[in-house]
């Protein structure tokens, strides 16, 4: 610790490379504390839970296009067929497939009349297969019964009487009350049509993942009068190839006057939906990793260099007495010195440019616990950086000092 | 003599051979990042229409809820209903003006071994064609009488011209879309706009359309809507006609007005509109009625994802740790030459002479880190490309002004890394250097 005043005396003649460093170091960390910010704010949102079982789903699209085609006679044929199949564990018709970023939404109000609070949510019309498809949990009321489930098309105006909501749909409608007390209750949805909640379910995401209500879904016993049809279909545990198969083969040998679209799965339909945010991530993660690598080699470069040139003071510091631990360690606490400068103008470029992000692009904030763990990283990098060129100015043999140039 | 010099630079350079392959080194890496992202950010932002980008003009009007605006703080809706989009078109105060509306619909090819497909549709007037310079293969657009009375016409796009007729010259030929008989007027040549600006409600780098129908076929044939439909209030009545009559919104405008007087008077135009309306028990909200030119709508519609942006400035930020870099390490490097520098200045060269010999060395470092640079961004691009798929195909390509902005930045930073270290080794004084050593 001694040495401080004499190495900060020694920097102060090279004021402009210590500076340099210090500064790539201020600017490194700023960009690794808010990348980093950004990579877990997008994992947090791909680490949401759909709901759903993702592994054993996917969606078939079918689109009829024959004159005489006959939709509810095709897809009730269909589901039948589809539920038969030994690899399926269940199906529905669904008007909108969950993460896919297309669907419908509407709000609902506890009060009836124009102008009164509404509530968004999101729509799916499923069957009494539903739930189980769907692979959402019950946690009060009950399920449709067969008999409840009626066909709509796109100028159906009125809705069936009943409905399931998700958890937090129904604590965002009725706050105080709890699940077993909302059962029961009505909700008005076009401000004035009635609904009656016969269920809650625990957790499905509506269709849209950026969406701020994503949590809020309802489930409505419909099935969609159109040409236009999708299909999801849950397989049996771990034979969500088998069953892809046997759908595909199943739908396209029946004669009905449509046509089959390709199926997708719902790990693919998951990574469509937040592709953008793993494609940050990535991009991001190799911006820190070059960034880090090149800070270090810079360091390695500056201090080589300013370790040749004092070749000769090195020298004569070891003829007169000094270990090659002193030299190491005036080497080391050199860097330590000027990346303590960087770090510093580090944590404020970090807060400055985070605050920047949230103002112009509605980032969220930065948590600051980034902050030291940021610096112990650039600390750590500086050290091992600099470790190398010391360790050979440690060698530097005292009789240099003897020779001339 | 500068023949003499980029010799000396060479023997400078290869001295230290990692040193100089660092520095050129950080100097490409912090091209490379900032030309992929800047790139894909020219390119996001590229004018679609720069010959007419501000003589066309999307139209809103705000028919929306007494209670509340369609969007904070006071947006009208960024579409129009069924009921206003053909109300403008009828009046037509402007030359060109037409609406538009995304559907779909199976299109049966006839031939052994084609398969029926599902075609993005655009619903259009035939203006359309006009005023966005369609490029046209064969065939035009439909005439005036058909979009009045609604004909089964049809222009296809390139693509699909391929896969129904094998791309032969098919106007005057039939197409069965949704079980009725169209017929071909036109075919587009290979037509790709970056962003489709036209229509950016559902996304602005979409792929265009299939096939292109006159918009009245939306009514008489009950076309599905696409794209995002919006309602303050529920339609009233039954069937697709009280959807259309509706205060839904599912439908753009577009008009173009080559003056500021003809803008003026198109706006009086959709003001009076407006104010009929209001009398009908219409348009309860104050008139907010919008003209927005190309680039503004795409401003408006925040058609560069905020992801780009963010990355492009992180790799400007990037680009500015690489050059420190390289800027600690030429002076360090430069520092170590100041014995080499004093002799040359004691035997007589001039500091302007020794001036240009380390920007020799300078330069040859930034030419190097550039080139290195332009060859990272081309693979930056291909990644970018991987990683994103389909959303950025023909948004991460280097093109000739692009490349040009990369040389330029290149340059700017070549200059910026040398010109202090250069500036401070040049004035030692001649002779300092050689008394000691």
């Amino acid at each position: 610790m001694s040495q401080i005043g004499p190495i900060f005396r020694a920097l102060m003649r090279n004021k402009v490379g210590a500076l340099l460093i210090a500064l790539q170091v201020a600017v490194t960390m700023t960009i690794i504390v808010n990348a980093i910010h950004l990579i877990n704010a997008r994992g947090d949102l791909m680490g949401r839970s759909s709901g759903l079982d993702e592994a054993n789903q996917f969606y078939v699209t079918s689109v009829g296009y024959a004159n005489d085609f006959d939709a509810p006679y095709v897809i009730d044929t269909d589901l039948g067929g589809i539920r038969q199949l030994p690899s399926v564990d269940d199906a529905v018709q669904i008007n909108a497939i969950p993460m896919s970023n297309g669907g419908w939404s509407m709000g609902l109000q506890t009060k009836a009349g124009e102008g009164e609070n509404s509530v968004p949510t999101a729509l799916y019309m499923t069957d009494e297969h539903g739930l189980n498809t769907l692979d959402v949990e019950l946690i009060a009321g009950e399920n449709f019964k067969a008999t409840e489930i009626s066909y709509r098309d796109r100028n159906t105006r009125d809705w069936p009487q009943s409905v399931i909501l998700t958890e937090a749909l129904a604590k965002s409608l009725f706050p105080d009350l709890s699940p077993t007390e909302i059962v029961g209750q009505t909700v008005y949805i076009q401000s004035n049509e009635p609904l009656t909640i016969i269920g809650i379910m625990d957790h499905l995401q509506a269709p849209w993942t950026g969406w701020t209500t994503v949590n809020h879904s309802m489930l409505v016993p419909n099935k969609f009068d159109s040409p236009y049809s999708r299909y999801l279909v849950r397989a049996k545990p771990g034979q969500r190839e088998q069953a892809i198969e046997q759908v595909e083969q199943f739908m396209k040998q029946r004669e009905v006057g449509r046509m089959v679209r390709e199926t997708e799965t719902m790990t693919q339909v998951r990574m469509d939906s937040y592709r953008g945010d793993s494609a940050l991530q990535a991009i991001l993660w190799t911006i820190i990793v070059v960034l880090c690598i090149i800070t270090a080699l810079g360091i390695v470069g500056l201090v080589s260099f300013s370790i040749n040139r004092r070749r000769r003071q090195i020298g004569t510091r070891r003829a007169l007495g000094a270990q090659k631990a002193d030299i190491m360690s005036y080497f080391l606490t050199e860097n330590v010195m000027i990346t303590s400068v960087g770090v510093i103008l580090g944590i404020a470029g970090s807060i400055a440019l985070n605050m920047w992000l949230v103002s112009s692009f509605n980032l969220p904030r930065l948590s600051y616990i980034y902050l030291p763990i940021a610096m112990i990283a650039m600390w750590t990098i500086g050290l091992f950086a600099v470790w190398g060129p010391a360790l050979r100015a440690a060698q530097i043999s005292p009789a240099i000092a003897t020779r001339n140039v | 003599m500068w023949l003499y010099y980029t010799r000396l630079a060479w023997l400078s350079l290869k001295r230290h051979p990692l040193l100089s392959l660092l520095m050129s080194g950080a100097i490409a890496l912090g091209i490379g990042a900032a030309m992929t992202t800047i790139t894909i950010n020219y390119l996001m932002s590229a004018d679609p229409i720069p010959e007419k980008s501000d003589r066309l003009f999307y139209v809103q009007l705000d028919n929306w809820s007494p209670n509340e605006p369609y969007d904070e703080p006071n947006e009208p809706p960024d579409q129009l209903t069924y009921t206003d989009a053909t109300a403008l078109k009828a009046q037509a105060p402007a030359q060109l003006q037409t609406a538009l509306a995304q559907s779909g619909g199976v299109i049966e090819p006839q031939g052994l071994g084609k398969e029926p497909f599902l075609a993005r549709l655009r619903l259009t007037h035939n203006d359309f064609f006009t005023m966005f310079n369609s490029p046209f293969l064969y065939g035009q657009g439909w005439s005036d009488s058909a979009d009045e009375a609604g004909d089964r016409s049809i222009v296809l796009s390139k693509s699909a011209n391929e896969e129904i007729f094998a791309g032969e010259n098919s106007v005057g030929r039939t197409v069965r879309l949704e079980g009725k008989e169209f017929r071909v007027v036109g075919v587009l040549d290979e037509w790709v706009l970056k962003p489709r600006f036209y229509d950016v409600t559902t996304g602005a780098f979409n792929e265009m359309e299939d096939a292109y129908l006159p918009f009245k076929l939306k009514e008489t044939m009950e076309l599905p809507n696409s794209g995002n439909t919006n309602c303050w209030k529920m339609p009233e009545g039954e069937g697709f006609k009280s959807f259309l009559t509706s205060e839904c919104v599912n439908f753009q405008f577009w008009v173009q007005l080559d003056s500021a007087q003809e803008q003026q008077e198109y706006m009086s135009f959709l003001n009076a509109y407006v104010e009929e309306q209001k009398k009908l028990g219409r348009f309860p909200r104050p008139l907010n009625n919008r003209l927005t030119d190309v680039m503004g709508w795409m401003e408006h519609e925040n058609v560069v994802d905020d992801d780009a942006e963010v990355m492009m400035y992180l790799s400007l930020m990037f680009l500015a740790v690489c050059l420190l870099n390289t800027i600690g390490l030429l002076l360090t490097k430069f520092s170590f030459k100041t014995g080499e520098i004093a002799l040359r200045r004691a035997v007589g060269a001039t500091r302007m002479q020794l001036y240009q010999q380390q920007l020799v060395e300078t330069v040859f470092i930034g030419v190097a880190g550039g080139i290195g640079g332009l060859i990272l961004a081309a693979l930056g691009l291909l990644g970018i490309e991987y990683l994103y798929g389909d959303q950025v195909k023909d948004l991460a390509s280097l093109n000739l002004p692009l490349l040009g902005i990369g040389i330029l930045l290149a340059i700017i930073s070549s200059v910026l890394a040398g010109a202090y270290p250069t500036w401070r080794t040049c004035r030692i004084p001649p002779a300092s250097q050689l008394k000691s050593e």
